[in-house]
C-alpha cells in the first residue's frame, strides 16, 4: 500500500496525521543478504489498531520490532523507513533509541512468563520504565502512575501484589503486567506481538478488551502481531496480511474477512474455525517459502490454484480494490467468485458399539485428586472432543486413558474389556488398539530415528517383520499425505505440518480402534492446523475409528465433532452433541466459555468488542 | 519473616545432610587406611621390620582390638577435636598442622579472592562482545591455559620469574615458623599458579551462562524498555546467571582444597597438601585420615555455601524453600 493510499484509509478521521508510517521496509540476513521482508508499507493512525496477520516466519514479528528500530541478532534493519511522529526510528543512534524505546513506543512480547524478569519484583520492572525516561516529577509521582496504571490493567497496585515476583502471578496476571510497563509512560504507539496465544480464553478475552479499552481512550496506534484471525475480527480496525516477508494483502478489517481478493487469505479465512456458524475448515497444502528463500515473482503462486504464469515471473504491483483496500495479486478480481474445494464434513452421530467407555474416573496428582468422576463414552467411528481451560484436568485423564498416567482408580473399558492403569501391564493388542498423538510434534519424534522407524515402531511391537513393516509404513505414509519417499527423511528435515502428519501415521498404522489427540494442532499454523484437521476427519472416516480429541479451541470442536464433553476442575460440567452444547448450552461454564471465545462471524455482524457489551472496566 | 526462616529450615537440613556425608566419607576413609587388609603397622615398619616391634606398634595404634572399636574411638576422636598422634614424630597432629592448614587456607583464599572477580570480569566482557575480537583471543587462551597441567604452568613460572629468566620472586616458600602473609612475595607464585588454573573453568562458565541470559527474552524486554546498556547487564542479566557461575566457583574452591597438593609440593609450600604428601610417603596413617577429613568438610561446606547463594540470588527457589 503506498501512503498516500494508507492516509485515505482514515478519511473518515480528516485530522488524522498516521502515528506510525512504515515505508518500503527491508529486513535482511546479516550474513547472506537475503532479504525476510521486503516493500513493507505500513500506516496506523492514533487510536487506530492494525492487525498484522500471518503464519510463523513469515516476518510479521520482525515488521513489529523494526517499529521499535530493533532488530534481532544476525537481522538488520536494511531498508525503508519507520516514522513515529517526527522519530525516524532506524536513522536514530543507541541514545536517542533508548530514549523512544518504552516512552514514544513500547512493545508487549508473546510469552510473558519468559519476557519478564525472574529475579525482580514487577514494582521494579514497571517503575524502571518510568525511571528510565525520567516519566514523572519525583518517585512519589511515579509510584502513583504505577498504581494508576495497574488499575488500568485490572491488577491490584497495591504494595503486597507489587513485590511479587513474576512466578507468583498467573500467565493472564503477567501479561497484564507486560501492558502496564507498555502503558505507563503513555506511548503514542505500541506494538503487540500476538501477546494472548498462550493464555486461556477467558484470560484472552479480559486482556484483549483492555488492549482495545486502553488505545481508544489514550489514543494510541497499535500494531498487533498475530496469526489468530478471530482475534483480528474482534479487535482490529484494519488488517495487513503478510506473507513470506511481503504484505500482499492490506484493509478495513470487515472487507478483508467479507470481500477477500488475494487468494492467500481467502485460505486464511477458510482455515480458521470458528464458533459461530456452521463452517468446516479447509486447509492448504504446502508449505510457505523459508525466509530469504522466496521464488522469483508472488511467492504464493507455489500454492495457488489460480496462478498464471505471470505469477512465476514477476511480483504484481499494490491495487487499489476500494478505498482503503489494497491488494497483491494479478487475479484478485477472479478470487471471489471461486468456491474453496469444500472441506470434509463429519457423518452424524454414530450408533455403533461402544469403542471407550470411562466408568467413575478419578485421576490423583501426587496424592491429590484432580479428576472426580469421569463417565463417558465413545463409540466406533465417532469423534469426542474433550474440552477445557488449562488446569481442567483434561490432559490427564487423557494421559490416564492412554496408560500414560497410572495414578487413577475407576474403570477404562476399551472394547468391552477393562484396561490395567499403566499401558505397561497392558497386552500388546490392547497397547497397539489405544493410540496417541502428542501436542508438540517437534518433541514427540525420536530426532534420531528416520520416519520410516518411527511409524514402524508399533508394527515391530506387534512382531510384523521388517518387510511387511516397510510397505505398510509406505502406504500408510500416503495414506497421511505425505509420499512413500519420506520414510527416509529424519524429522529435522520436516515441517512442524509434516511432522503432525507423520505422527497421525505412526500412531494409525496398527490399526487402532481409539486415537486419544491431545492438543495436535495447538503448536501448527492455521493452515496446517486446517489440513491436519481435514486429515484426521477423514482417516476417522475411512477407517471407523473412534477418536478422542482434546483441545481448549472451542471453535476446532465446532469443525470437528459429534460430541462434546465440557471439563472444569476435574469434573464434566457438560455433555452432549457439539452443535446442542454449542448453540444452547446450559451450564455457566459452558456459557462463560463459549462468550469469552473470540468469533469471527458475531464481531463482523455484531462490530468489534468494544462495543459489545463487555465487563465493566475500571475508569482511570 | 517466614521467608527466613525457611532458609534457616533449608540450610539445617543441608548441614544435617552434610554432616552424614561427613560420616559416609569417615567409613571410607576409615576402610581405605587402617582397616585394610594388609596390616597397617607392618606396612610401616616394611617387611624386615622386626616382629616385635611391629607388635608394639599395633597396640598402640590400636590395631588389636575389634575394627568397630577402633573406628568409633577414631571418630569419637575427630568429634572432640583431637585426631589423635602423628604416628613419625608422637607428637599431637593437631600441634604441627594447624599452622599448615593455616597456611593452605590463605593460599586458598587469595587464590579464590584473586581468581574469582577476575573470571567473572573476563567471562563478562566476553559475553558482551560475543564473537569479537576479545572474546576469541581470550576464549582461545583460556582454552589453552586450561589443557596445561597445573605443575607445568608452575614450571614455566618458576624458569620465567624465579629462576632462569627474570630472577624477581622466590621459587620456593620457606617461611619456618612464621605466618604466610608475613611473606607475600614467597606467596606469588604458588597462588597465580592456582589462578591460572581456575580463571579458564570459571570464566567459561560465566561466559556461557551471560550469553544465555542476554539472549533471552527479559534481556530483550529490557532494552525495548529503554534500559542503559549497564542497567541491562547488572540489573537485568547478571543476577540470573550468576547461579551456574556460583556452582562452577564451589568446585574450583573445592578444587583448590585438594589440587593444592600438587602446587604445594612444586613450591615447597608449608601446607596441608605438602603433609599429605609426606604423611602418605611415610604412611602416617593418622594425619593421612585427618587431612582427608579437612578436605571432605571443605568440600561439602563450599557446596553448601553456594547453594545457599544460589537460592538467594533466585527468587523462584527462594519462594519455595519458604
Amino acid at each position: 500500500m503506498s501512503p498516500s493510499a494508507a492516509a485515505t484509509t482514515k478519511s473518515t478521521a480528516a485530522s488524522t496525521i498516521n502515528a506510525v508510517t512504515i515505508k518500503d521496509l527491508r529486513i535482511v540476513v546479516d550474513s547472506s543478504g537475503e532479504d525476510i521482508v521486503d516493500e513493507v508499507n505500513l500506516a496506523i493512525a492514533p487510536g487506530e489498531v492494525l492487525g498484522l496477520v500471518g503464519e510463523s516466519g513469515s516476518g510479521k514479528t520482525t515488521v513489529g520490532l523494526s517499529v521499535l528500530g530493533h532488530a534481532r541478532r544476525g537481522v538488520r534493519l536494511a531498508g525503508g523507513s519507520v516514522h513515529i511522529g517526527d522519530s525516524s526510528m532506524l536513522e536514530l543512534d543507541d541514545k536517542q533509541l533508548r530514549a523512544a524505546r518504552g516512552h514514544l513506543v513500547s512493545y508487549v512480547p508473546q510469552d510473558p512468563s519468559t519476557s519478564l524478569n525472574p529475579a525482580l519484583r514487577i514494582e521494579t520492572q514497571l517503575m524502571e520504565v518510568m525511571e528510565f525516561h525520567g516519566f514523572g516529577e519525583s518517585n512519589e509521582a511515579r509510584r502513583e502512575r504505577a498504581v494508576e496504571v495497574m488499575g488500568e490493567v485490572l491488577l491490584p497496585g497495591t504494595r503486597q501484589f507489587m513485590r511479587r515476583y513474576p512466578h507468583q502471578l498467573s500467565g493472564g496476571q503477567q501479561q497484564r503486567v507486560g501492558l502496564a510497563m507498555a502503558f505507563a509512560c503513555r506511548p503514542s504507539v505500541i506494538v503487540l506481538d500476538e501477546p494472548t496465544t498462550g493464555l486461556d480464553v477467558s484470560t484472552q478475552a479480559h486482556v484483549l478488551t483492555t488492549i482495545r479499552q486502553l488505545t481508544s481512550v489514550h489514543k494510541v496506534a497499535a500494531l498487533y502481531v498475530t496469526h489468530d484471525l478471530a482475534v483480528v475480527a474482534n479487535l482490529a480496525d484494519r488488517v495487513a496480511v503478510m506473507y513470506a516477508g511481503r504484505i500482499v494483502e492490506q484493509g478495513p478489517t470487515r472487507t478483508i474477512f467479507d470481500d477477500p481478493q488475494h487468494p492467500y487469505t481467502r485460505y486464511l479465512t477458510a482455515a480458521a474455525p470458528d464458533i459461530s456458524g456452521d463452517h468446516t475448515i479447509v486447509g492448504l497444502r504446502g508449505r510457505a517459502p523459508s525466509p530469504g528463500k522466496r521464488p522469483v515473482g508472488c511467492a504464493f503462486a507455489l500454492r495457488c490454484e489460480l496462478a498464471i504464469a505471470e505469477c512465476h515471473e514477476v511480483f504484481p504491483a499494490v491495487t487499489e480494490v476500494a478505498v482503503g483496500h489494497t491488494v497483491r495479486c494479478y487475479r484478485a478480481g477472479d478470487v471471489p467468485d471461486r468456491t474453496l474445494a469444500k472441506g470434509v464434513q463429519f457423518g452424524s452421530s454414530s450408533t455403533e458399539g461402544i469403542a471407550l467407555a470411562l466408568r467413575n474416573v478419578c485421576c490423583s496428582y501426587t496424592g491429590l485428586q484432580v479428576v472426580h468422576d469421569i463417565d463417558f463414552e465413545v463409540h466406533q467411528g465417532e469423534c469426542v472432543a474433550l474440552v477445557g481451560e488449562s488446569g481442567s484436568g483434561k490432559t490427564t485423564l487423557s494421559r490416564s486413558i492412554g496408560g500414560l498416567h497410572r495414578d487413577w482408580t475407576g474403570d477404562i473399558i476399551l472394547n468391552g474389556s477393562p484396561m490395567e492403569r499403566s499401558s505397561r501391564d497392558r497386552p500388546t493388542a490392547q497397547r497397539l488398539s489405544i493410540q496417541y498423538v502428542f501436542q508438540n510434534p517437534y518433541s514427540s519424534l525420536h530426532p534420531r530415528r528416520s520416519v520410516g522407524e518411527s511409524v514402524a515402531r508399533p508394527l515391530r511391537v506387534a512382531g510384523v517383520g521388517k518387510h511387511e513393516a516397510q510397505r505398510t509404513v509406505g502406504e500408510m505414509l500416503e495414506k497421511v499425505s505425505l509420499n512413500a519417499s519420506y520414510a527416509q527423511l529424519y524429522p529435522d528435515q520436516l515441517s512442524g505440518g509434516e511432522r503432525q502428519r507423520v505422527a497421525i501415521a505412526r500412531s494409525l498404522v496398527s490399526r487402532p480402534s481409539v486415537l486419544i489427540c491431545d492438543e495436535v494442532t495447538s503448536a501448527l499454523d492455521v493452515l496446517v492446523q486446517a489440513a491436519v484437521i481435514e486429515l484426521l476427519l477423514q482417516l476417522q472416516r475411512d477407517l471407523g475409528l473412534a477418536m478422542l480429541f482434546v483441545t481448549h479451541n472451542l471453535p476446532l470442536v465446532r469443525s470437528l465433532a459429534q460430541n462434546v464433553v465440557v471439563m472444569a476442575d476435574g469434573k464434566i460440567v457438560e455433555f452432549g452433541p457439539t452443535d446442542h452444547v454449542l448453540a444452547h448450552p446450559t451450564e455457566e461454564y459452558t456459557k462463560r466459555l463459549l462468550a469469552d471465545t473470540p468469533s469471527i462471524t458475531q464481531a463482523l455482524t455484531s462490530g468489534t468488542l468494544a462495543s459489545k457489551p463487555r465487563r465493566a472496566i475500571s475508569p482511570e | 519473616m517466614s521467608n527466613r526462616w525457611g532458609l534457616m529450615k533449608f540450610i539445617g537440613r543441608r548441614l544435617f545432610l552434610g554432616v552424614l556425608t561427613l560420616f559416609i566419607v569417615s567409613i571410607f576413609i576409615f576402610a581405605a587406611t587402617q582397616a585394610l587388609p594388609s596390616d597397617a603397622a607392618q606396612s610401616v615398619l616394611g617387611r624386615n621390620a622386626n616382629p616385635e616391634r611391629v607388635a608394639v606398634l599395633r597396640e598402640k595404634l590400636g590395631l588389636d582390638k575389634p575394627l568397630l572399636n577402633q573406628y568409633f574411638h577414631w571418630l569419637w576422636g575427630l568429634v572432640r577435636g583431637d585426631p589423635g598422634r602423628s604416628m613419625s614424630n608422637d607428637v599431637p597432629i593437631l600441634d604441627f598442622i594447624s599452622a599448615r592448614v593455616v597456611s593452605s587456607l590463605f593460599l586458598l583464599t587469595l587464590a579464590s579472592a584473586i581468581s574469582i572477580p577476575l573470571s567473572l570480569l573476563i567471562g563478562a566482557v566476553q559475553a558482551r562482545r560475543r564473537d569479537k575480537t576479545f572474546d576469541q583471543i581470550s576464549s582461545f587462551s583460556m582454552l589453552a591455559l586450561a589443557s596445561i597441567p597445573e605443575f607445568v604452568i608452575g614450571v614455566i613460572l618458576v624458569i620465567t620469574f624465579a629462576t632462569v629468566q627474570w630472577k624477581l620472586l622466590p621459587a620456593v616458600a620457606q617461611f619456618g615458623t612464621d605466618r604466610a602473609w608475613q611473606h607475600l612475595d614467597q606467596m606469588v607464585l604458588p597462588t597465580a599458579t592456582l589462578v591460572l588454573g581456575a580463571v579458564p573453568y570459571i570464566s567459561r562458565v560465566t561466559r556461557a551462562a551471560l550469553i544465555e541470559v542476554l539472549d533471552s527474552d527479559y534481556v530483550e524486554m529490557a532494552r525495548l524498555k529503554g534500559a542503559p546498556e549497564r542497567t541491562v547487564l547488572w540489573r537485568h542479566a547478571l543476577p540470573n546467571s550468576l547461579g551456574p557461575v556460583f556452582q562452577v566457583i564451589a568446585l574450583n574452591i573445592a578444587y583448590f582444597a585438594g589440587g593444592v597438593i600438587v602446587v604445594e609440593y612444586l613450591f615447597n609450600y608449608p601446607g596441608i597438601g605438602g603433609a599429605l604428601k609426606d604423611a602418605v610417603g611415610i604412611r602416617n596413617i593418622p594425619v593421612i585420615q585427618f587431612l582427608v577429613m579437612i578436605l571432605a568438610t571443605v568440600y561439602v561446606l563450599v557446596n553448601l555455601i553456594a547453594d545457599v547463594a544460589t537460592i538467594l540470588v533466585t527468587p523462584r527457589l527462594r519462594t519455595r524453600v519458604s
